[in-house]
């Protein structure tokens, strides 16, 4: 083609076939490529479900919900809380507008103590809160490793700011009390978010003096399968080879040094057999039971679970070492919980019978060791050593090591490519706290934490505790965060002082914010008893609540120690708000009285719980109020028939919203009854 | 025409092959039974997520009513994880699941369904209930304050209170009576005591005691182990 010829054309000329393809496929490309966009947008998950949901309300609701349905994008913004979430795209009838739908993801949700809004979803269920397709929000992806959260473990959402005990969340709270109970916080470090590092609260005992206690062979049992001794036991199992027993039984008799109580002497019995009859008296009169469990024939556990199970005891401990355990338990080991019981020479000689007729020949039939050498006990040494023996028991020559397991703060956060799963494990957290919890050594040889026994219930809860210490807790504001209430260290000082702690009165009783839950709380038992009552009851102790089977032993206390213990319980464990001016005696006469009764038996039904006349009430829930006039101090029942709870927080006894008169004559007729402690009955 | 007959016999190829997957899937019955019962496990109380405290037992029985070894129980049921779904029946003619619940409070139906020789399926449906957390925070409120009138079982540590009273509580599981009751009725009642719906004093009422949000809980979990079930008035809608 010439230069002429070119000039010649037509400026528009007709394009090719060839030209008017590629242009073709270009601008098609071009459209497709351009409507990608809005088509993903349009045949997303949410509008789908946005579309069946506005088609589900016109059914069932008509116009209104549908007209005031904005189509869109749903999203809950907390900036303070890092919190996007845009589940309620897809799960838009959260709030229940739509009555009656029972499908997901139109479902309403379950009431919370919580606006929606106010945390956001992800914050208790985990996902992606981001997402807006059901797949990325529900499940792990290449970029999103957190699956929702499995609805038993949900209540770790709660505990991201509930640092203590919730209501509602069950099990949360097992879930922490277990970590403390298990001894789980002895090796790992647990620091909640605010700071408060979990605190064990499972009492193992010191080994120190272990040799005067019981033999190597109860030890090689015990160590090589704890629960076989007893059902109930919190030792884990090391699943140790026989040697490895054979030689930390030999080391940790080796340690063992002559405790203070071997310097004791206790008399051994006369008769070697002694009446079993009477010796299971006096352990049901000292209430043993009420802490210490025995298996019973028919194999169920009967009392406590606050001391060690005696089932299999005579198998284990030393007869000497029983005498003068019982004759005073501090002796041997000062962090006791047992009390100290003052027994007689007798009362120890028929406990010490009943507790090592307790026995199992079965238990240490098998057991046959090989005499201890040096290199035993040094190979025992050894493995006390490299097992952490020592993180939880008190050792001759073993220092406690620091650090020995895993750090446990943030493991609710783990990031996966950190951990390493067990061959054929689902790859997700909870499922890996799960297994770890319930077979620690599946996870490969040559691992440390033994295998704990636990049902699946508390797996669940200790997983659903641990899951709780997250990052998103960790990083959470200050001022949203709800402390636990800590364990103050009060102590009754003086002599006083010096015998409630031998009596380890707070193993029980709780008092100015320590001690136990076992039995009341002490801290305002000046304000409510008569001087009477109580020298009476600390000579002996009788039930105020007929239907209760855990009761208060009869310490044997002297006059002298319990005119000490109630003068001191008289004048320092006084209620703020109330004395003896609270109420005028005068205005607490006959007249009031015979109101009170009607009030009391007709007007509130209080004898559907309380027992004033053994001869016809016979409410169960409450203590025994025919004996109370002798017991109470009026100015205490006043003010605790007005508000209970603000005396005893968490009483089972109700609020009755009593008016002043109410109260003083409820108080004059409960003030008339002076019946002999235990009625009549 | 042929391809009408060619398309059919792909889909009856198709079928059978289907069936024959699913029956070498489970385990295979050695024997057959006329009849399915439930021998401890239904109706009981466990939180949303939960694993029921106690397995699920049914027995499979023969025509004679004794007991049948070896025939194939399966579990089904919405929202359901049991462990495991199928068995066949153990030498006292039992299978033991275990049922963990789903994520949706509330009640759940197991299907436990054997087989019969010639085929058809014997089926039993058991009820489980799920505690949200309402539910769940009113069994906790329930078991500390409640329980001790309203429940006629004892535990060591708890005596029933229940046979003390005249007129006897109704317990919470009694849904013959409280289903009745209308939500208004049994809140004032909790609220204000007995007296307030011309009822027996001795039930105190606890509107200083409790927080509203822990007795609408009480009231939640009684309608949730109500047996028979409760069922809400609700919207009712035309169409």
């Amino acid at each position: 083609m010439t230069d002429n010829e070119k000039q010649r054309r037509p400026l528009r000329s007709r394009p090719t076939l060839r030209e008017l393809i590629t242009f073709g496929v270009v601008s098609l490309a071009l459209f497709i490529s351009l409507a990608i966009a809005p088509a993903k947008n349009y045949f997303s998950d949410w509008r789908h479900y946005q579309k069946s949901y506005l088609s589900l309300a016109g059914q069932r609701q008509g116009g209104t919900l549908v007209r005031s349905f904005h189509t869109g994008i749903r999203q809950i913004w907390v900036p303070k809380l890092s919190v996007v979430d845009r589940c309620q795209s897809c799960h838009v009838n959260l709030d229940g507008a739509l009555v009656g739908a029972t499908q997901q993801p139109f479902r309403k949700h379950p009431p919370i103590p919580h606006q929606l809004d106010e945390f956001g979803c992800a914050f208790c269920h985990r996902g992606q809160g981001a997402a807006t397709s059901v797949e990325e929000a529900h499940y792990t992806t290449e970029a999103w490793e957190q699956p929702l959260l499995p609805a038993r473990y949900l209540e770790s959402g709660c505990g991201q700011c509930h640092l203590g005990t919730v209501q509602g969340a069950p099990r949360l709270n097992d879930g922490r009390k277990l970590l403390a109970t298990m001894g789980c916080v002895h090796c790992h470090n647990v620091v909640q978010p605010d700071g408060t590092q979990l605190q064990p609260d499972d009492d193992p005992p010191p080994l120190l003096h272990i040799a005067e206690k019981t033999s190597r062979e109860w030890i090689y049992a015990w160590i090589k399968n704890p629960q076989a001794y007893a059902a109930t036991a919190t030792m884990p199992n090391f699943q140790l080879s026989d040697q490895d027993a054979a030689d930390i039984s030999a080391f940790l008799i080796a340690q063992s040094t002559p405790s203070p109580a071997s310097r004791v002497a206790v008399k051994a019995p006369g008769n070697a057999n002694p009446d079993l009859t009477q010796a299971a008296t006096v352990y049901g009169s000292s209430f043993c039971a009420s802490c210490h469990a025995v298996q019973n024939e028919a194999g169920n556990l009967v009392g406590g679970n606050f001391g060690p199970e005696l089932t299999r005891v005579g198998s284990k401990v030393n007869a000497d070492w029983l005498r003068r355990w019982l004759n005073n338990p501090s002796d041997y080991e000062d962090s006791t919980r047992m009390p100290h019981y003052r027994f007689d020479e007798k009362q120890i000689a028929l406990l010490t019978g009943f507790l090592l007729n307790k026995k199992d020949n079965d238990l240490l039939a098998n057991v046959h060791l090989a005499p201890t050498d040096a290199d035993s006990v040094a190979r025992g040494k050894r493995l006390v050593t490299e097992s952490g023996c020592a993180a939880c028991h008190k050792i001759n020559g073993v220092t406690p090591p620091q650090n020995f397991a895993p750090d446990l703060t943030r493991v609710g956060s783990r990031a996966l490519a950190q951990v390493v799963f067990a061959p054929g494990m689902k790859h997700n957290l909870p499922d890996y706290v799960d297994a770890k919890i319930r077979n620690p050594r599946s996870f490969g040889p040559g691992l440390k934490m033994p295998k704990f026994t636990l049902t699946d219930a508390q797996v669940d809860s200790l997983t659903t505790a641990l899951l709780a210490q997250s990052d998103r807790a960790a990083s959470m504001p200050k001022e949203l965060l709800i402390s636990g209430g800590h364990e103050s260290n009060y102590h009754p000082g003086g002599d006083a002082g010096r015998l409630m702690e031998d009596l380890h009165c707070q193993s029980c009783h709780m008092i100015n914010g320590k001690g136990g839950d076992m039995a009341p709380d002490l801290s305002a038992e000046g304000s409510s008893v008569q001087r009477a009552w109580l020298l009476e009851f600390l000579n002996n102790p009788n039930t105020l609540r007929p239907a209760l089977i855990r009761r208060m032993p009869k310490f044997n206390l002297t006059q002298g120690e319990i005119n000490t213990i109630s003068d001191y319980i008289l004048s320092a464990y006084q209620a703020p708000g109330l004395d003896s001016h609270t109420i005028d005696p005068k205005a607490l006469g006959p007249d009031a009285a015979a109101h009170g009764k009607e009030l009391f038996y007709s007007r509130f039904g209080c004898n559907a719980c309380h027992i004033a006349d053994y001869k016809n009430d016979k409410g169960y829930v409450g203590p025994a109020l025919s004996g109370v006039g002798n017991r109470l101090t009026p100015a205490w029942t006043y003010k605790w028939l007005k508000d209970p709870n603000a005396l005893r927080p968490g009483t089972l006894m109700p609020n009755f919203a009593l008016k002043d008169d109410e109260a003083r004559d409820l108080t004059a007729f409960l003030m008339t009854l002076k019946a002999k402690q235990g009625g009549g009955k | 025409m042929k391809r009408s007959i060619v398309t059919l016999t792909l889909a009856a190829t198709a079928l059978f092959a289907g069936c024959k997957h699913a029956q070498v899937q489970g385990p295979h019955p050695t024997a057959y039974g006329a009849a399915i019962t439930e021998v401890s496990g239904s109706k009981q109380v466990a939180q949303v997520g939960a694993t029921l405290p106690q397995p699920v037992v049914v027995q499979v029985n023969g025509g004679d009513g004794n007991p049948v070894t070896g025939a194939l129980v399966r579990f089904r049921g919405q929202g359901l994880q049991f462990t495991p779904a199928e068995a066949l029946s153990d030498a006292s003619g039992q299978v033991t699941t275990n049922v963990q619940l789903g994520f949706q409070n509330g009640d759940y139906q197991i299907i436990a369904e054997t087989w019969k020789q010639d085929g058809t399926a014997n089926s039993l449906a058991l009820r489980e209930i799920a505690l949200g957390f309402e539910q769940t925070l009113g069994r906790q409120v329930n078991d500390q304050y409640c329980i001790r009138c309203h429940d006629s079982e004892s535990t060591p540590e708890r005596v029933s209170n229940l046979d003390n009273l005249t007129p006897a509580p109704h317990q919470f599981t009694d849904g013959a009576t409280l289903n009745r009751i209308s939500d208004t009725d049994l809140l004032n009642m909790i609220t204000r005591g007995g007296p307030a719906l011309g009822k027996s004093p001795q039930m105190p009422g606890y509107a200083s005691t409790l927080k509203p949000a822990e007795i609408k809980a009480v009231l939640s979990y009684m309608r949730a182990v109500a047996d028979p079930p409760y069922q809400s008035p609700g919207v009712k809608y035309g169409k």
